[in-house]
């Protein structure tokens, strides 16, 4: 039976492929998903950014955010009072037509604190962030590359860091180094490199193992060009997943500090700073000294955290 | 105009009524807000006992066909049109409790992963006995029921296998648990969607035999879904090929695979290569262009853009389905022309000076490879690659072929004393410290090209980074090459500014192939390069290989699962098994033996399209662990021609040359062979130990 499918031959059969013919031979299909891939054709990637833009949590979030980062860059000009004017004989006022958010036990305006508290956090918070994606990133790649005893030695030491409280190693820090706004970005963005960095390291296990690496090792790449070049654009989405998390967190990392005296010092007005200073006064009944602060962080973090978790429905969609 | 011919077809060969009817059934599903239509106008039946293959290849919708029979379509999709009727229920309107009992006592669903159907937190015997509790036992009948079950599926200790994990059984053992499940129920209609395409040859041979004697006993019908034609051909009474989400033509399976009568399925059977073509006398026949996307809105033939016969009439007009004699259909205007349809690709190979084989370019002494906890990947391979050859290589999973591929290209680092040499220069270990013309000599296609080609890169600098670093070329001359590169792999100047996501494939494997060939290598090892890709584009491809080879002079190691490929590629084959070489030779003497006898097993457990060869010998039981290997003979636990001796158990035979160029490792001198191999089947080994 073999030979029973007809193929006649073609007029020109008898000569050889014209290797140069510009034809589409391939015939080539994958399922449903490898058409609409090709069909999709250049929007692959910007497809993706613009579903943020359907997503109700993305709005909220950004929402937020951005009402804080205006507050921080121009809270100075429309904040109602100077927030370090002090007014002893309007203190511990509560919220009123004059005083909105009520006054501290100085006399000075919660509103115009609240305001002008954001932009210490919106300066330190991505910055220490960053340090901590930028090195955690580079550690990630260089443990999940390189593999063998590095990796063994460095992910001990990683997990002996992550058993100690943050708060512990930044006190450690801070009394080495004293309460600079430059000392604690870097503390902050240092105690986030070894969590940045075994995030990352998981991602790179699952790409290490995939044939392009050993077809660019084939190609005889250098360790740096293969992390860096070849490994890092695919966990890339990981990573920025992993930057917005972690950037809700350095808001409470930064206000803890603040609040246990170690972060931002008074007078400058700072959320975390204002709660340790008023929370004694709670007792005597002005909770508004607490609650506007209070609630100026929750709102920050919440704001982040929306944003965090709908860049990551997009990246992992 | 469809259901008529369809269902009279049918009724001729089912004397009682059908146990599924399916008339022009539509299938949409809905993405992003619109309808997109997957099946169209969709008619088919299958009478009692009947064994119906459905065969298309990815996306022509041949699983969605079998999950709107037992309505488990995605929740986005719907049956739009047409009427279903098993046993002359209807499932498209039955309530949840009526679909349920449907689901559990008249239709049964196997699929191709069995490791994904069963639950792995239960072990095997409770999952199958539940269907016999749903069917009305008691939970001890039901045990009793479910062990009988597993030794009608041929599994030799269903007690022990009832204890079992579904983790701790191997694929062929758990797809014969899922089958004993499918059948539990005695259900009317039997869905099989591609049962075996996980499994290796051999396993694949013994689910298939398992199937029709089950049918046989059980009388049950079969709808059989698969993209491989030989194995369609091997198992069913009649066959549709569907076409972008249409049957394009119908009719008994052996009738339509001899002599199609519909452009597709002339041109898909012509991509696969059939016994005696030969990379260097004849090129495979592609089909030219795409397949429409799914939801395409064509007037007229779904095949018409890809026909070399359409004409206008084909693309204003959709085709009825013509009779074509002996109870065939096909759904085309100008199907007595179709067995004549013109070649998309010229049949004879360019006759290129080619100077044969020449002296030993790449070889290997003493490789071993020993993975962490005593695998032996490798046990003492001893090879030699000629200059210019193609060297087939095949064996089933774990027999070290690929381990085999990673040592030369210095990826995976073999024992001590292992040698690795390339024109007799003693290579290193590791990649990253051969030199750049090493590197350059030896390099590789990988299988999966979705793996292989960094999805964040351009086509461009993933065919341009070889030429540079690897050919030194900078500026005009790293232009000019690219040009020629990608007209030499078929690809176009668009294609250079897409990422790997953007191209089907197809496109991609090319992109591939150009990266591999971008500083002309001495060496290219072809590791599975078509295995994931579809047969019209697999016949692209295995030509675009053999052309390459012609220009470039290059060698090849070439890895393949699938024998009709490397019949039709390779001038030498080394067999594999265990990481042991079992047997080499010129191609077409291993392949008319006499030969090993697991090599033997390997061949007559392919099913083909080149009508049936006779069932020779089965092999049974699985692959012994390689952390374990038999003593002996390493293959001894599963030769259906094991010496009474013992000889086979205690003694490893040695890799003699029995013939010019034709190494056996064997205890049966190769004139017994012969007579074995020419005489009689021999007796089926049962259960291994």
């Amino acid at each position: 039976m073999s030979g029973s499918v007809p193929q006649p031959a073609e007029p020109g059969a008898a000569s050889p492929v014209d290797p140069v013919a510009p034809i589409d031979r391939t015939g080539g299909y994958l399922g449903p998903t490898g058409a609409a891939a090709v069909a999709a054709a250049s929007r692959a990637t910007p497809a993706r950014w613009w579903l943020l833009l359907r997503k109700a949590t993305f709005w909220v979030g950004a929402i937020i955010v951005l009402f804080w980062v205006v507050c921080a860059v121009f809270g100075h000009l429309f904040a109602p009072y100077n927030p370090l004017e002090q007014q002893l004989l309007v203190n511990n006022q509560a919220p009123s037509g004059a005083h909105w958010f009520g006054t501290d036990p100085l006399g000075r305006d919660v509103l115009s604190r609240v305001i002008t508290g954001a932009r210490d956090i919106l300066i330190i918070t991505p910055l220490a962030t960053i340090i901590g994606t930028v090195l955690g990133t580079a550690l990630g790649l260089a443990m999940g590359y390189i593999g063998g005893w590095f990796d063994t030695v460095v992910s001990r030491v990683v997990e002996a860091i992550l058993a100690l409280p943050f708060v512990i190693i930044a006190f450690l820090f801070v009394v080495a180094v004293g309460p600079s706004v430059g000392a604690i970005t870097i503390i902050i963005g240092l105690v986030f490199t070894p969590l940045i960095a075994r995030t990352v390291r998981t991602a790179v296990l699952v790409e290490r193992h995939q044939d392009y690496v050993s077809a660019s090792r084939l190609l005889g790449e250098g360790a740096a060009r293969v992390m860096f070049r070849e490994i890092l654009p695919n966990v890339m989405p990981a990573i920025v997943v992993e930057f917005t998390v972690r950037l809700a967190y350095a808001v409470f990392a930064l206000v803890t500090l603040s609040f246990l005296g170690f972060g931002i010092r008074p007078p400058t007005p700072d959320w975390g700073a204002d709660i340790a200073a008023n929370y004694s006064g709670l007792l005597a009944g002005y909770w508004w000294q607490t609650l506007f602060p209070a609630l100026a962080i929750a709102s920050l973090v919440v704001g982040v955290a929306l944003l965090a978790d709908s860049i990551e429905q997009v990246l992992s969609a | 105009m469809t259901t008529d011919q369809a269902s009279s077809a049918s009724s001729a060969l089912a004397a009682s009524g059908p146990a599924l009817i399916v008339s022009n059934m539509d299938v949409t599903y809905r993405v992003r807000g619109q309808d997109r239509l997957a099946l169209r106008n969709v008619s088919f039946s299958i009478g009692r006992g009947e064994s119906y293959g459905l065969v298309g290849e990815s996306g022509s919708g041949k699983s969605t066909a079998a999950l709107a029979l037992v309505r488990y379509l995605p929740r986005n999709g719907r049956v739009s049109a047409g009427t279903i009727s098993i046993n002359g229920l209807d499932p498209l309107s039955m309530g949840k409790r009526d679909l349920r009992q449907l689901r559990a006592r008249t239709i049964s669903m196997v699929y191709q992963e069995p490791g994904r159907a069963l639950n792995p937190s239960l072990r095997v015997g409770r999952q199958i006995a539940e269907v016999f509790e749903v069917a009305g036992e008691s939970s001890e009948s039901a045990m009793q029921s479910a062990e009988d079950m597993l030794r009608k599926v041929q599994i030799s200790d269903p007690g022990r296998v009832m204890r079992r994990y579904p983790h701790e059984l191997s694929g062929g053992m758990a797809q014969r648990a899922v089958i004993a499940m499918a059948l539990a129920a005695s259900p009317s209609l039997l869905i099989l969607d591609e049962p075996t395409t996980a499994l290796d040859a051999t396993v694949e041979a013994e689910v298939l035999d398992l199937v029709a004697a089950l049918r046989q006993e059980f009388d049950t019908s079969v709808l059989f879904i698969s993209h491989n034609l030989a194995v369609i051909a091997k198992m069913c009474d009649r066959v549709g090929v569907l076409y972008a989400g249409e049957l394009v033509e119908e009719g008994p399976a052996r009738q339509v695979f001899d002599g199609p009568r519909h452009p597709y399925t002339v041109g898909l059977l012509r991509c696969i290569p059939r016994r005696g073509q030969r990379k260097d006398r004849d090129r495979l026949d592609t089909i030219p262009g795409f397949l429409p996307t799914p939801g395409h809105s064509l007037t007229g033939c779904v095949f018409a853009p890809r026909c070399a016969l359409a004409q206008d009439r084909c693309r204003s007009e959709s085709p009825p389905f013509f009779d074509v004699g002996d109870l065939r259909t096909a759904r085309c205007f100008y199907h007595e022309q179709a067995p004549e349809l013109p070649r998309a690709t010229p049949s004879s190979a360019p006759a290129l000076a080619t100077d044969g084989p020449g002296a030993p370019i790449v070889s290997v002494e003493k490789l071993s490879k020993t993975f962490s906890g005593g695998v032996q990947a490798l046990g003492g391979v001893d090879l030699t690659v000629l200059r210019g050859e193609t060297l087939g290589l095949v064996g089933e999973s774990g027999s070290g072929k690929t381990t085999l591929a990673r040592v030369l290209l210095g990826l995976t680092a073999p024992d001590q004393g292992s040698v690795v040499t390339l024109e007799d220069k003693p290579l290193d270990a590791d990649a990253r410290r051969r030199p750049r013309e090493i590197l350059r000599a030896l390099q590789i296609v990988f299988q999966n090209p979705d793996s292989a080609l960094n999805r964040r890169h351009t086509v461009r600098s993933l065919i341009s980074r070889p030429l540079t670093r690897l050919a030194g070329l900078t500026g005009t001359a790293l232009r000019d090459r690219l040009a020629e590169l990608i007209a030499e792999v078929r690809l176009e100047d668009r294609h250079l500014a897409l990422r790997p996501g953007q191209l089907s494939g197809g496109l991609k494997q090319r992109v591939a192939i150009a990266r591999a060939f971008g500083a002309r290598p001495e060496v290219v090892v072809c590791d599975e390069p078509t295995s994931a890709l579809d047969v019209s584009v697999q016949a692209a491809i295995l030509n675009l290989l053999a052309d390459l080879q012609q220009q470039e002079h290059a060698t090849y190691l070439f890895i393949s699962h699938d024998l009709g490929l490397v019949r039709y590629l390779s001038d030498r084959i080394v067999v594999l098994y265990l990481g042991r070489v079992m047997e080499v030779g010129p191609a077409e003497t291993v392949f008319t033996g006499p030969h090993h006898p697991y090599t033997e097993a390997l061949f007559s457990a392919v099913p083909s399209l080149d009508g049936q060869r006779p069932d020779r010998i089965r092999l049974h039981g699985d692959i012994p662990s390689a952390a374990d290997p038999p003593s002996g003979c390493v293959f001894h636990t599963r030769c259906p021609r094991k010496l009474s001796s013992g000889v086979c158990e205690s003694t490893e035979p040695p890799l003699l040359e029995e013939e010019p160029g034709h190494l056996i490792r064997c205890h049966i001198p190769i004139t017994e062979l012969r007579q074995l191999q020419l005489n009689e089947p021999a007796p089926s080994q049962g259960g291994s130990a």
